[in-house]
Order: structure tokens, then C-alpha cells, then sequence
């Protein structure tokens, strides 16, 4: 690898990739859109929600999206949590203060129950993106829909790949008998039916958030195995691994210093495919209903309400545009940090 | 042996051997068996504190595959590594063989491959302190880092490098600072300057034996070049595939071979005195480890073989000052050894 001539040989390095990085100009560009759109998804309660962000009543200040007023606070009749929607407890706010609505004025569990036409209803001026069979606003479903998708391939990602480089480093540093076993194992494994046994599990259980990630986390662990074990049967005969090893370190010690930040650079690398792969597999549960608790929002449940309502086609387009675009902006990031972390990579 | 000092590092019997037979499915359709190969068979030297043994031979005759046995990077087949009164290979547990592993270190072959391009001199040249958690404090560490460093001749500064910045000679320097970093009292070399310029491989030596003496370590040293091994030990132990043939201290070695393999090393030492003169072809190549020939191994090659070397292997036996394994030399069927210009 030709370092540049750029300061220390670390920053130096850095800074080609950072260069390179910044090079592939769709990655680039995919990213700033990915930014964008995590800091439109993360806080979606203060993007789209059914209560206001801020209330003014007889000079008093109150913020309904962070705590839960009685409606008696605002001189209504009940103790329950006040429903900032229903017309009365606007006049009643309206006669002494005000509201401030955030940008989308539903949540995603919101059902508009003054809807002139039968749901679902197409894009207007109140619902930008319609509103789906159940008379809730498809742009909230889909802002909180979004966050689920990425939060969970963020997680899946995370879990999946710390268990898969840790077995890949063990199978690939002992070698002889643990790499045998542990890659049997896996062929075993591999090769159970995942769906079958997810549909089967369903039915027994409602999955949640993390028992459905801990399903899918059994088999996607198996995913960078193969990379990590590859590359640190190659860095465990370095040199200077065995001069570690000589020099009387421990075999953790040697595993964590110096064979992984080998293997980790193609790891890196193959990092935004896997989390654009656990996007599609929720997605996919969830358009055949094995996935997250019915009325979650999420991408595959919205996809699913499009082929039941053909004579609806904006709930199926905007759940097609919108995987389309979360799956298009993770490969391309992932090809700018191929292209990073590639050594012979040379842009003009 | 008349031992004057006590040994630090006692080798009994050491053997190493590798399996190279094919997998046992296609062992069983083609009806062939086991394979091994005797990379070390047999090998016993004892080396006393303080002095310089070094193991000669050429290319495959089990000399790394001992120094790898001795720094515990290959468990030997059979056979022990005593270190200082203690068996290396009866100890099972990490923290029992910690404070031994600190206490013997190695200078590896290629300065170019034994040090991690992506960490600073400093903190390679620190591993060891880290390792064994020798010192204490930030400062400490980066004193004794600065200190090694200008031991071995290269400045503190030095330590915020990376080692692709530095030559050949000076990343051997960087090895052998990371080697005495711990402290050690034995320190295995492993043709520490055969990747190196002639020019620079004396300083190399000169440093390393400037060490030994700073420091008193003791070195196990290993390397096929004579004049280097001349340059540097006390005593020396010659090997031919798998098994010693003499050992000898370096004098008397150097000037009365007795071993007829040790003969012919000597005589393909280039040298001055000998240029443009005729100069004896070395017969026949090293056989087929895997596949030995019987009796002592060497007989192929030997001038002096008889019908007995066919036969029976030689045991070590102790002729004069030196430990030589030779019927011919049992038998005094060997005439003196002459050479134009022995040993300097």
C-alpha cells in the first residue's frame, strides 16, 4: 500500500480514505440524503404526532408530546389524557392559548375520524400522502415506518455482526479442530428453513421488537463469519502475529491487537449491504404478516395494504419509492466505503 | 561435558514431528500410509548462562523448527525444554508460564514482516512491557521505551514513527529493542541478520553482543552463515536433518572439526586466501526428510562412510572437547583436518 506523502502515515491514511470517500460522488451525496433523512425519522414524535409540541393555556406552559395532560388541566370534563385532536378540547384551548402542531399533525396509530370520503383516501391538502384502509395518515405511518426499518437493521446489524467477528476471529485464529467444528456447525445451521420456522413461531407467540430480533439475530450472525475467518487465517500466519505469539502475549491479547484490525477494514465494508439485508428481511416479514405486532407502522405492512387496495395505488407507490430509495442510499454508501477502504483504488 | 557454570536452558531429547500424510479418506482408497516428517528427532544441548550457542545447518535440518520448540510456538512430540530448573512443557497454565515467557524473548528473521506496520515503534517496542504489565504509569512507559530505544542506538524520537519509515538494520534494531523490553535473561535468535546487508549485519552482531554483555543475556542463536556464527558464539551445535552431529565450542569447532559434515560446512566458507582456487563440490543433496536413509543419516554424502554408518545411527559420544555423533570418528578411520585456512 503506497502511503501519501501527507503527515503521519495514520492521518495520512485516514485522510485517503476520507478522500476517497468523498470521491464517489453518489456515495457522497447518498449520505448527506441518509442524514437528512435519519434526522427527519429519529425524532418522530416531533415530526408527525397527534398532540401538540407546545401548549399555551391561561399563561401557563405545557409540552404534550414529552408528558401526559388530564384533560381537566385544560377545564375538560375527564381525568384521562387530554385528545388534543377532538374539536372540544380545541375550543377549549383556543379560548385561552394556543397550539403549536408538528409539521405532521398525526401519529402513525392516528385514525382521521373526520375523513369526508372512505378510506383509504387519496393524497389531499390535510393527508399529503392519503391516508391507508384504516383512515390513518400515510406520511406518519411512513416517517415512523422508516425509523423502525432503520433502527431495526441498525440493531440486527450490530448484534449480528459483533457474534459473527467474534466467531469468525476464534475460527479463524485456533484453526485445526474449533474452525472444522464451528464451520460444520454453521453448514448445519445455514441450512434450517428461517421462514418456516419464523411463520411457526408466529403462530405460537406475537413477536415483539427484540424477540423478533432475536430470531432473526439465530441465523444472520452466520453472514460475516466467513469474511473474518478468511481474513485472519491469512493475518494469523503474519509475521509478526507469530512474533506476538514468540514474544509470549496472550493468544486475546494477540487476537484483538493485531489480527482483527486486519480483518476489519473488509468487515467495514461489507457493513451497509448487511444492514440494507436485515432492512428487506423485516420488511418482508411484515409483508406476510410474520413480523412486528399488527398496526406497527412499518414498510412491509404498508407495501401489504398496497396489494389489498390496488384501487389505491399511492399506498403502494409510496411503499415501493420508499424502500426503493432506503435500500438504493445504503448500497451506494456502501460502494463509497468499498471504495474507501480500497487500498488500490485511485481516483483522477 | 565439563560444565564450569550451570546450564539456563537444557534441551533433553527434543523431537519434533509433522504429519504430512494426505486426508485420511484418500489415505484409505489409495492404501497408503501415515506420513511423518522428523523435523527434530533427538536433539539434546544444554546452554549455560551467559554464552552464545549457536545451531548451524543448512536449509531443513530442524534448526527453527528448535528454537520454535524452545520459545513454545510448537509443543515438541517428545522430549523437554528445561528452563532454569524448570520443564516448560509440564506447565499447563498461562499464569505458571507467564512469568517464564518474560523472562525469554526472540529477534526474529525478517525486520521487514515481525513488526505490525500499523503500530508506532513505541508501542511496539512496548508490547511486551504492556503485555506482562510491567510498568505502571503512562510515563513510565514512554521512559522505558526511550531508554530501549537509545540502547540499541536509535533516537527517543524515533518511538512516533512507524517502522515502513526505517532500513533494514534499524528495524532489526527496533526488534531487538521489543526483545530486551521485558527484561529477559534468554533471547532466541532466529537468523537475525540473513535478510540484512552484509554491511549491516556486523553492526547488528557488534550491538547484540554489546547487549549480551550489558545485560548478561544468554542467546540461542540460529543461522546457516559460518562466518557469522564464528563472529558471535561461545559454543556451537551443527545439525543435519533432524539430529546434531557435533557440538563443539566455537574454537575448537572452527579449527578441529571432527565431524565430517562439519568438515564439509567448513569448507564452503568463501574466503580471501581461497579465491580462484579449486574448491571441493559439495556431494549430493540433503536427502528426503520424510524418507530417510537408514544408519546415520548422513552416509550418503560422507566420504568416510562404512559399512556400519549403513546401518546403525550414531550416538552422541565425547571425543576430545566436542560431542560428536560419527562412527568414522569412533572408529578414528578419519585423518586430521587440514584446510588451507582454518578457522580464523
Amino acid at each position: 500500500m503506497s502511503e501519501p506523502d501527507a503527515g503521519s502515515p495514520r492521518t495520512g491514511l485516514a485522510g485517503r480514505r476520507w478522500a476517497n470517500f468523498r470521491r464517489n460522488r453518489r456515495g457522497f451525496l447518498s449520505t448527506w440524503i441518509m442524514v437528512v433523512l435519519l434526522l427527519a425519522t429519529l425524532p418522530a414524535e416531533f415530526i408527525a404526532n397527534d398532540r401538540p409540541l407546545l401548549v399555551q393555556f391561561q399563561d401557563r406552559y405545557y409540552f404534550p408530546v414529552l408528558a401526559n395532560y388530564p384533560e381537566t388541566t385544560f377545564g375538560g370534563d375527564f381525568a384521562t389524557t387530554a385528545d388534543y385532536r377532538d374539536p372540544y378540547v380545541r375550543d377549549l384551548i383556543g379560548a385561552d392559548g394556543w397550539m403549536l402542531w408538528p409539521l405532521v399533525p398525526f401519529s402513525y396509530r392516528t385514525v382521521a375520524l373526520d375523513l369526508g370520503e372512505p378510506a383509504p383516501s387519496p393524497p389531499s391538502a390535510e393527508h399529503w400522502l392519503g391516508t391507508d384502509d384504516q383512515a390513518r395518515d400515510v406520511l406518519a405511518r411512513l416517517i415512523y415506518g422508516l425509523r423502525i426499518s432503520i433502527l431495526f437493521g441498525v440493531v440486527l446489524t450490530a448484534f449480528s455482526s459483533t457474534i459473527g467477528i467474534a466467531a469468525g476471529l476464534v475460527q479463524g485464529y485456533f484453526g485445526g479442530l474449533t474452525d472444522l467444528l464451528g464451520q460444520r456447525l454453521i453448514e448445519i445451521w445455514s441450512g434450517l428453513p428461517v421462514l418456516y420456522l419464523l411463520i411457526i413461531l408466529a403462530s405460537i407467540v406475537t413477536p415483539s421488537f427484540w424477540l423478533l430480533l432475536f430470531l432473526l439475530l439465530l441465523f444472520s450472525w452466520m453472514g460475516l463469519v466467513g469474511v473474518v475467518r478468511a481474513e485472519v487465517l491469512r493475518a494469523r500466519n503474519f509475521e509478526y502475529v507469530k512474533a506476538a505469539r514468540a514474544l509470549g502475549m496472550s493468544n486475546a491479547r494477540i487476537m484483538t491487537r493485531h489480527v482483527l484490525p486486519n480483518a476489519m477494514v473488509s468487515t467495514l465494508t461489507f457493513l451497509p449491504f448487511t444492514l440494507a439485508g436485515s432492512v428487506t428481511v423485516l420488511t418482508s416479514l411484515d409483508f406476510l404478516g410474520f413480523g412486528l405486532p399488527p398496526g406497527s407502522p412499518s414498510l412491509g405492512e404498508l407495501l401489504n395494504q398496497g396489494k389489498n387496495n390496488l384501487q389505491a395505488p399511492w399506498l403502494g407507490f409510496t411503499g415501493f419509492l420508499a424502500l426503493a430509495l432506503l435500500l438504493s442510499l445504503l448500497v451506494f454508501i456502501g460502494e463509497a466505503v468499498r471504495d474507501a477502504f480500497d487500498p488500490r483504488k485511485v481516483f483522477q | 561435558m565439563a560444565d564450569t557454570t550451570e546450564a539456563l536452558v537444557e534441551i533433553r531429547d527434543l523431537a519434533k514431528t509433522f504429519d504430512v500424510s494426505k486426508p485420511w479418506l484418500a489415505r484409505l482408497l489409495e492404501g497408503i500410509p501415515v506420513q511423518a516428517l522428523k523435523a527434530v528427532d533427538g536433539v539434546a544441548f544444554s546452554i549455560r548462562r551467559g554464552e552464545t550457542f549457536s545451531l548451524v545447518g543448512e536449509s531443513g535440518c530442524g534448526k527453527s523448527s528448535v528454537a520454535r520448540m524452545v520459545v513454545g510456538l510448537d509443543r515438541p512430540t517428545r522430549g523437554s525444554v528445561v528452563f532454569d530448573g524448570t520443564n516448560l512443557a509440564a506447565l499447563r497454565r498461562r499464569a505458571d508460564i507467564a512469568p517464564l515467557r518474560r523472562r525469554m524473548q526472540m529477534i526474529f528473521q525478517d525486520p521487514y514482516a515481525s513488526l505490525n506496520p500499523r503500530w508506532r515503534v513505541t508501542d511496539v517496542v512496548a508490547e511486551p512491557l504492556d503485555a506482562f504489565g510491567l510498568v505502571g504509569s503512562r510515563s513510565e512507559r514512554t521512559e522505558k521505551v526511550a531508554d530501549m530505544l537509545q540502547q540499541v542506538g536509535l533516537s527517543p524520537d524515533d518511538g512516533r514513527k512507524y517502522p515502513h519509515e526505517f532500513s533494514g538494520g534499524q528495524r532489526q534494531r527496533i526488534s531487538i529493542a521489543r526483545a530486551l523490553a521485558a527484561n529477559p535473561d534468554f533471547v532466541v535468535c532466529d537468523e537475525p541478520t540473513s535478510a540484512l546487508d552484509v554491511s549491516v549485519q556486523a553492526q547488528i552482531l557488534n550491538l547484540m553482543k554489546d547487549l549480551q554483555q550489558r545485560f548478561g543475556l544468554t542467546y540461542l542463536f540460529i543461522s546457516h552463515d559460518l562466518s557469522v556464527v564464528n563472529h558471535v558464539s561461545s559454543r556451537i551445535g551443527v545439525m543435519y536433518l533432524g539430529r546434531l552431529c557435533e557440538v563443539a565450542a566455537a574454537s575448537d569447532l572452527f579449527r578441529h572439526p571432527q565431524h565430517p559434515y562439519s568438515r564439509l560446512l567448513l569448507d564452503t566458507i568463501p574466503d580471501v586466501a581461497m579465491a580462484g582456487r579449486a574448491r571441493a563440490p559439495v556431494p549430493g543433496e540433503v536427502p528426503d526428510p520424510i524418507d530417510p536413509p537408514p544408519g546415520c543419516a548422513f552416509h550418503p554424502r560422507c566420504p568416510f562412510a562404512g559399512e556400519r554408518c549403513l546401518q546403525e545411527r550414531p550416538e552422541p559420544a565425547q571425543y576430545g572437547h566436542s560431542t560428536v555423533a560419527c562412527h568414522a570418528v569412533e572408529e578414528r578411520r578419519i585423518p586430521p583436518f587440514s584446510r588451507s585456512n582454518p578457522g580464523r
